[in-house]
Order: structure tokens, then C-alpha cells, then sequence
């Protein structure tokens, strides 16, 4: 029944990398995520997986290598954070166009500038329209689990898209937790060979992948992308049903932490759902009615579930740890409030962007925002939707 | 290999455009690409063989007799690079459509 140690996020992830046992990893390292790849060329140099591990210039080329691995035929995973990431856009781009499932470790933090090495979104926000599968992590056993689940999702044939699963560096990424991790046979039947059904280096049948693709295509093939982000839905839950019935740890698209009936939620994703639920407990306790919704997938993003589940409530606030910079509000908080409006929920809500550049948010903070949230429950319109918490003022 | 075409609906297209055939390049015919257009002038041609491998559009067809022929315009982009590296002055580059 499992294996109890204790890892840091990073470990988990890159624990989980060895018992998949992907055909290539391609990655470079940068903070808060060198770990990852750190960690895993260790265990390529002992011998303990079969991983063809290229160590490239960059992350551009990490993705890129990635990209031609996994056209290849293989199973390509890689790891990043920030910067990284954004100098892989191009190439994260492409890798969801040429729908390959290639799986990413992403260790959330700040993109630059002014230079800051901490955790928060803005990194995973900037691709969230980039066609990628994107699991967000509360804690190490989640980035764990999310990975174990990656490549059945991402490969399904219904699906074919890449994934990245998101954790919070330094908070989650550097911390060590109590972990329950599965045997190394277990993961491999779990996961599964990987056989795709085209691939470039498969000698009866030679083909060619990413063509040019003018104006009688492209539009088409966007619109295929588009189907195959609505099935994701589905196999996510059918994964997430098998992984239960192995390991008896359940996911949804989300976790609605005490929120059946609760008047006033906060809707947040990563670590910050933890403390979060810390506050929602004492508040329980003092008889306020306080909830939580948690985001697990945010790519494709669950808004009809949503909306639904947050039907009931008085008041919703949306945690954003990255702002839009669009006048209005983060970038959850746009998506969680027009799946409301599509889906004829009227609740007062409002943004609430927080921890940017790795601000310390603590149960205090959040206190706030549901103390916030009573005030605002009684109100039919609220006049300030789009508030910072946490910054300094005066 | 299945024919796609502006008029294929998207659920019948191959995802992420690929092609599961080779060789297909064929079928793409780059001429109409070309604002400037080579002409060969057999008389000044002593078959030196510079030219046809600096085409990169295999659009100078070389026989069995290795001596090249007339340009194969279904693909010729109008580069110019058989032009330049001809010693001999037997190809010239004029603006299409001119005479």
C-alpha cells in the first residue's frame, strides 16, 4: 500500500520522471526547478532508467528537442520555470500544433523583469492560450500524482496534446512533505508503452509533420486543437478514476473544499488552496459558513462545473498570484467569472490579485479576503472588483 | 495518401497538417512563386555541369547523357543562383511576363 518517505516538490517530480521512464529528457536548468533535471541526470548516470538525457543550450532547444523526440516516435518530458518557459515560446507553440504529448514539469515563478526568482504565475498564465493540458499542483503528493496521470491524458488519441503540470516553486518546489509514493511496477503499468500511432522514424510509413499551412488550413487544424482540449475533460476524469482505484487518492477538475454549503468561497490554485483551507476551518469553526474552490485543471478550463458549483454562494473571491495588467482583473478571475455569466450564475465576485514576486500570503491575508467577502455578500453590486491584496500602501 | 483540398472539412484533415506519404514536395509546384525568370541559350552551353547542382528546386532536368536541358518552370523560383555561377553566360535572368 504505497511507499511512505519524504520528498521536496522538486524530488516528487523528478521521482515520478524515473518511474515513467521516458525514452528523452531534454532540459536546462533554472530556478526554482534545476532540480528537476538535476536530479534525473543523476539517476540516467546510475544507471536507474533508460532515458536518453540531452543536455541542451537552452530551453528553446530543450523544447525543441522535445518536439523532434516525440515526433520521432518517443517520450519526451522536460522541466522549467519562468524565463525558461517564455524562451520556449515559440517551440511550446509548435509542440501543441503538431499535437505532441510531450509532458513538462513547470515550477511556477515570477517572469522577469525586474528580476525575481520567486514564486508565482505569471510564467504558467502567459501560455495558458498556447494549447497545452495544464495541471496545477496544491502539494508535492499532487505533482506527484498529476505526473503519474500526464501521459495518459496527454497521449490519448482523443486528446493529443501536451500537458504541463504546474507546482509552486520554493513553497511546494523546496519544501519537504510527508509523501506517498507507488512502486516502481505499479507506475509502469499504470502509465503504459507508448505507441503512437504515426511517428517519423517508423519505416513503413513515411511521412511529413508540420507542413506549411495557409489560409485553407490553418484554421481548420486550430479548430481540431480546440476538439481535442473539450475531450481532455473527459479522459482527465476517466484517468483520474483509474489512478483512485489504484492508489485511492481521487482528482477532479477541481476540489470543492467545504464549499457545498458555503456562503463565501475563494477560488484559487497551487499552494495557496492550503492555507486557504487552514482559514476555512477556523472560520467553520467560529460558525462562518467559508469554502474553497480549488483549481486542478485549468486547461481546458472547467467553467460550466464551475459556475455550478459556485451557484449557491453569496460572495466568491478569485485569487490570482499573476495580474493580466488588463485594467480588469487576473487572469482567473476573467475565466472564472464569464463561465458564470455563460452559465447564468450571478454572484458577486470579485479579483484579487496576491503574492506576486513570491509575497508571503498567510492566513491572515486570506482572513481578509473572506472578511472582505461577508461585507460583499450583502451588497447586490460590489464598486471595487479589482483589488491587490497584500501590497503596501501609503 | 489522402487528397485534402479548401473544400476537405476539418473532420477529415490530418491533425497538425501531417502528411502520411513521402515524396509529396512533387506536388507542390513553386513556378507560379517566380517574378524573374531564367533563360537557357543552348548555343553558349558547353555542359560543364555547374549549374543543375546549385538548383534548389531540382529544376534543371539532367538526361541519361548527363547533359542538362531546358529549365522545368512547374518549379523554377527564379532564384538566380544558375545565372551567377554559369562561367559562360548561357543562362539569363529576365523580369516575367517581359520578352
Amino acid at each position: 500500500m504505497g511507499i511512505r518517505e519524504r520528498l521536496s516538490g522538486n524530488e516528487a517530480a523528478a521521482t515520478a520522471m524515473k518511474q515513467i521512464n521516458p525514452d528523452v529528457v531534454a532540459a536546462f536548468p533554472i530556478t526554482p526547478s534545476t532540480e528537476i533535471p538535476q536530479y534525473f541526470s543523476t539517476f540516467v548516470d546510475n544507471g536507474m532508467v533508460d532515458t536518453e538525457f540531452v543536455a541542451v543550450e537552452s530551453e528553446h532547444s530543450a523544447m525543441s528537442a522535445c518536439i523532434g523526440a516525440e515526433a520521432a516516435g518517443a517520450r519526451a518530458m522536460t522541466a522549467t520555470s519562468a524565463n525558461g518557459l517564455s524562451f520556449m515560446w515559440e517551440m511550446i507553440y509548435i509542440a501543441s500544433s503538431m499535437r505532441l504529448p510531450i509532458v513538462m514539469s513547470l515550477v511556477n515563478r515570477a517572469v522577469s523583469g525586474p528580476l525575481n526568482i520567486h514564486n508565482d504565475h505569471s510564467d504558467a498564465m502567459g501560455v495558458r492560450d498556447a494549447g497545452w493540458i495544464m495541471l496545477f499542483s496544491e502539494t508535492n503528493q499532487e505533482a506527484y500524482d498529476n505526473l503519474l496521470m500526464a501521459h495518459r491524458i496527454a497521449e490519448n488519441e482523443k486528446v493529443l496534446l501536451p500537458l504541463m503540470v504546474c507546482q509552486d516553486g520554493f513553497i511546494t518546489s523546496h519544501s519537504i512533505e510527508n509523501i506517498e509514493l507507488l512502486e516502481d511496477e505499479k507506475v509502469k503499468e499504470f502509465v503504459g508503452e507508448y505507441h503512437p500511432k504515426h511517428y517519423l522514424l517508423n519505416k513503413k510509413e513515411p511521412i511529413a509533420m508540420g507542413p506549411m499551412d495557409l489560409q485553407s488550413f490553418l484554421f481548420e487544424h486550430k479548430y481540431q486543437q480546440a476538439e481535442a482540449m473539450c475531450n481532455a475533460k473527459q479522459v482527465i476524469l476517466d484517468v483520474a478514476k483509474d489512478f483512485e482505484k489504484m492508489t485511492g487518492r481521487k482528482y477532479g477538475l477541481f476540489e470543492e473544499y467545504k464549499l457545498e454549503d458555503a456562503e463565501i468561497a475563494i477560488v484559487c490554485m497551487n499552494s495557496t488552496a492550503g492555507t486557504t483551507k487552514e482559514v476555512v476551518d477556523s472560520l467553520r469553526e467560529k460558525g462562518v459558513k467559508a469554502g474553497l474552490l480549488k483549481i486542478r485543471v485549468f486547461r481546458p478550463f472547467p467553467a460550466e462545473e464551475i459556475a455550478k458549483a459556485l451557484s449557491h454562494v453569496k460572495a466568491v473571491a478569485v485569487l490570482d498570484k499573476a495580474d493580466s495588467l488588463n485594467g480588469v482583473g487576473g487572469a482567473l478571475f476573467t475565466d472564472v467569472t464569464s463561465g458564470m455569466q455563460v452559465n447564468g450564475v450571478t454572484v458577486p465576485t470579485s479579483s484579487y490579485v496576491y503574492g506576486i514576486g513570491g509575497r508571503d500570503t498567510t492566513t491572515k491575508e486570506i482572513e481578509s479576503v473572506f472578511k472582505d467577502l461577508m461585507e460583499d455578500s450583502k451588497k447586490a453590486k460590489i464598486e471595487n472588483p479589482y483589488r491587490y491584496l497584500g501590497l503596501r500602501k501609503e | 495518401m489522402t487528397y485534402i483540398d479548401k473544400n476537405t472539412p476539418a473532420s477529415e484533415m490530418t491533425i497538425g497538417g501531417n502528411i502520411y506519404d513521402a515524396g509529396n514536395a512533387r506536388e507542390f509546384k513553386t513556378g507560379d512563386w517566380r517574378s524573374v525568370k531564367p533563360v537557357y541559350i543552348p548555343e553558349k552551353c558547353i555542359q560543364c555541369g555547374l549549374c543543375f547542382p546549385v538548383c534548389p528546386e531540382d529544376a534543371i532536368p539532367v538526361g541519361k547523357d548527363q547533359k542538362r536541358a531546358d529549365f522545368n518552370y512547374d518549379y523554377c523560383k527564379g532564384c538566380g543562383v544558375c545565372a551567377k555561377v554559369c562561367p559562360f553566360g548561357a543562362i539569363t535572368m529576365h523580369v516575367e511576363g517581359e520578352k
